[in-house]
């Protein structure tokens, strides 16, 4: 593999030592690549228009769905920890994705306006396809609804009958918690496989705002 | 402040109002040597007024969209000027003039910086930065543009 594309090298260079450990970097000389260039000389948009395999994500995916199986008592807890990893991703590819728009970048202010972000901005990023459709629930004023027909993440995961419950698209939740999160409107995202008769796999992320948001919403911007 | 150059005071501010960063710097330009010139007790007054400042930033946040908000607070002499990126983190530079355009380009620089220390798997958010690389390349960028 080329050293350059390797996924290991910022890793090994992106933090540097805390004083505590500064003489043993000294002596195995672990944390510091031989060319001495770390994760600050590498350009963001190196990888901006490269395109990831989808069976190497299939199969890294699968792994760590397999993981963290092996450390939860049940479905939700299952899905918490698939939330979990990807909120971790979300937080990250927020500021990439606002990095990468320069100076055009906008902070999202309002509930409408982050949630066309997610669908599409944040979608297309991620899946190269805006999300299938951004709905409101009818009944209840703090819930919304995007939904993917065929989320990618679980084109290749096959869920066992006595685990109905499980949408391993939870990981794409948690990407959307993130999200909301940085931008201050905290929520809860679900997701939940809701079939139809085209679309087998279509899965509904459920986004809960905390009323604290659509209280904010009602003093700054008027009942809307 | 005493002397002719200008010092500042810059600080990354996470999202539950810690902090994660902070530098003092002089200015370059006008033949000064980079070196802060802070008096002993303005120094933790710095921290003070960048602290107080972020009461100014919660509010001014939800009236724009812009992520560089320019200057938010000013106490006696000291300016502050604010950078919020999309993960609600807080860049805070103090100084004693106005000078919008070289504080953007500083703070794109920083964003920039921030982004890439975001990008390392064992960095999360809210962790204080200790790289010594970062610390290195934001005193670069303080010299090319305050």
């Amino acid at each position: 593999m080329n050293r350059d594309t390797s996924p290991f090298r910022p890793a090994s260079t992106g933090a540097s030592p805390t004083p505590k450990h500064a003489s043993l970097t000294a002596s195995t000389n672990l944390r510091y690549s031989l060319t001495r260039k770390s994760i600050y000389d590498r350009h963001l948009n190196r990888t901006k228009t490269s395109e990831l395999s989808k069976s190497a994500f299939a199969f890294l995916f699968g792994e760590m769905v397999q993981h963290a199986q092996k450390k939860v008592y049940g479905v939700q807890d299952l899905e918490k920890k698939l939330n979990q990893h990807g909120y971790a991703v979300g937080q990250r590819f927020l500021e990439l994705l606002l990095w990468r728009e320069g100076r055009t970048a906008k902070r999202e202010t309002r509930i409408l306006g982050i949630l066309q972000f997610i669908s599409h901005s944040l979608y297309r990023a991620i899946f190269q396809k805006p999300a299938d459709t951004l709905e409101k629930v009818r009944e209840n004023e703090d819930e919304y609804m995007i939904s993917d027909n065929d989320p990618l993440v679980n084109s290749y995961i096959s869920v066992p009958k006595e685990m109905s419950q499980l949408n391993c698209a939870a990981f794409i939740a948690g990407i959307i918690e993130a999200v909301l999160d940085g931008h201050c409107f905290p929520a809860k995202v679900t997701a939940h496989t809701a079939p139809s008769d085209m679309w087998p796999g279509r899965t509904v992320f459920l986004i809960k705002f905390e009323p604290e948001v659509l209280e904010r919403e009602g003093l700054r911007h008027g009942s809307t | 402040m005493a002397g002719s150059t200008t010092s500042y005071y810059f600080v990354i501010i996470g999202t539950k109002d810690n902090p994660l960063y902070e530098a003092e710097f002089g200015t370059f330009k006008q033949g000064g040597d980079g070196v802060p010139k802070f008096r002993e007790e303005q120094r933790h007054m710095n921290q003070f007024i960048a602290h107080s400042s972020l009461d100014c930033i919660e509010d001014l946040q939800w009236a724009s969209k812009e992520m560089y908000l320019k200057t938010v607070d000013k106490f006696n002499n000291t300016w502050v000027s604010c950078f919020l990126t999309g993960g609600n983190i807080k860049f805070l530079l103090l100084h004693d003039a106005r000078s919008d355009e070289p504080i953007r380009q500083f703070f794109t620089d920083v964003y920039d910086l921030y982004c890439k220390t975001l990008m390392n798997p064992f960095y999360e958010v809210n962790m204080a930065i200790r790289s010594q690389t970062f610390d290195q390349k934001i005193k670069a960028a303080a010299k090319k543009y305050l």
